[in-house]
């Protein structure tokens, strides 16, 4: 066993950083896509329309029941077949946007149907626009409730953008393999990077606790 | 001259599932074992043991599974054993199911009313046989359907193995599109293959939460 040495690593933490910075980014545009996605899936599942629900149920299933891995690389390599060519990155997001948004949407489904029918009706009689209504009422009050689980789920989707690394996006990752292939330094390499995505994890919570208060400041009303 | 995408892939992808199934078992096997010490530990009395689960718990749960199953690979020969990619590869999915399932148990554990370990004191028992007789069995019907559901998610995660050369179901698809060139039908193929196994373990899943909610 020969001792652990982190120079070859250190010395290219510029390499890390633009990794990090790429995996943060394709991250963050995963969450709000997987957000506006699930939103939207969430609602037309609970419309009364069988049309619309089906569809949603099929797609939230087939997702959920399949790996992500695989979904990447359909998404990559087997869409061009069908005449969609995407680069790697843009890949990645899309990849990463429908799979976050079928877990998403199940959260925000639980939200939404844990709102009480009396604030509707309230809201309509104080003559609310159904617009309004669903705004202001139904959904900042679903997302204030279920905001717990769709960090758990955001921190899940931030993780899994290191697979990606296999359609060769140069996120953490991709940038610690090529560390590695280049110092042959695999243990070091691999610690170093497990560590800077268990801080960015960290990062991640801390940053949402804070947006928890500006967002939903009711949540922490003292009654 | 690339192959015709024929039913011979087929049932090489059929192999494939057999290893994807196989490696997710031993998983949910280890995962078992060292995911019990895991909750033990975590609902302890005793703070040093809680507070090593805890942060085994937050360090897993907060690194890539590609990353673990690289530290795996490359850290048994770097420890100087000499085990087959697939041993160090079983091994690291059963340190990643533990951090999970000791997680969910301790969830399980801990929503057991506390009136339940009162009376076990009040009629005598030790901690040990109120564990035993008294916790763990209630807790057991509380964890199940969670447990079910994270088979689900072990079977989608052996994927990844593929990455480091298992030959499981993805690494099979990604030899017959390689071979083939037609990635489209063959990973639609796969997907059905994961699909087909793990939906039903998800309804399962969800038909023991709803009969053991009521």
């Amino acid at each position: 066993m020969n001792p652990l040495d982190f120079s070859g690593v250190f010395s290219r933490a510029d390499r890390l950083v633009d990794g990090v910075w790429l995996t943060a980014q394709i991250s963050l545009a995963a969450m709000v896509f997987a957000l506006a996605i699930g939103v939207l899936a969430a609602v037309l599942s609970l419309s009364g329309n069988r049309l619309l629900r089906l569809p949603v149920f099929a797609y939230v299933e087939v997702i959920r029941n399949t790996p992500f891995i695989v979904q990447v690389f359909l998404i990559y390599f087997g869409l061009p077949a069908l005449g969609l060519r995407l680069d790697p990155v843009s890949a990645a997001i899309l990849a990463m946007s429908i799979y976050g948004g079928a877990y998403t949407s199940e959260i925000i489904r639980a939200g939404i149907q844990s709102i009480n029918r009396g604030q509707i009706e309230a809201g309509r009689a104080l003559g609310m626009s159904p617009l309004t209504i669903f705004r202001h009422v139904v959904l900042k009050p679903a997302l204030a409730s279920v905001f717990p689980s769709l960090v758990a789920q955001f921190i899940l989707l931030l993780l899994s953008s290191s697979v990606v690394s296999a359609i060769s996006v140069a996120e953490l990752t991709s940038v610690g393999n090529d560390i590695q292939g280049l110092t042959l330094r695999n243990m070091e390499v691999y610690l170093i990077i497990a560590l800077i995505y268990v801080a960015l994890v960290a990062a991640l919570k801390g940053g949402m606790t804070v947006l928890e208060r500006l967002l939903f400041p009711f949540k922490f009303l003292r009654r | 001259m690339f192959q015709q995408f024929s039913l011979n892939h087929v049932y090489f992808m059929l192999t494939g599932l057999g290893w994807t199934i196989g490696l997710a078992a031993i998983a949910l096997i280890g995962g078992s074992i060292a995911g019990s010490v895991l909750t033990l530990m975590r609902v302890s009395a005793n703070p040093v043991l809680s507070r090593i689960a805890q942060v085994y718990i937050f360090v897993v749960q907060g690194t890539p599974l590609l990353v673990t199953l690289f530290i795996a690979y490359f850290g048994s020969t770097y420890l100087g054993f000499t085990v087959a990619p697939l041993t160090a590869i079983a091994v690291a999915f059963s340190f990643y199911a533990a951090a999970f399932l000791g997680d969910i148990w301790r969830g399980a554990i801990q929503s057991v009313p506390v009136g339940q370990r009162e009376g076990a004191h009040a009629l005598g028992l030790s901690g040990a046989d109120t564990m035993r007789h008294i916790i763990i069995p209630q807790a057991i019907r509380i964890a199940t359907p969670p447990t079910v559901g994270f088979f689900v998610q072990l079977i989608k995660n052996t994927s990844l193995a593929s990455v480091v050369g298992i030959v499981e179901l993805t690494r099979t698809a990604q030899i017959v599109s390689n071979a083939t060139f037609k990635p489209l039908e063959v990973y639609l193929t796969a997907a059905l293959f994961y699909f087909l196994v793990c939906f039903p373990i998800t309804l399962f899943s969800r038909r023991l939460e709803k009969r053991l909610s009521v």
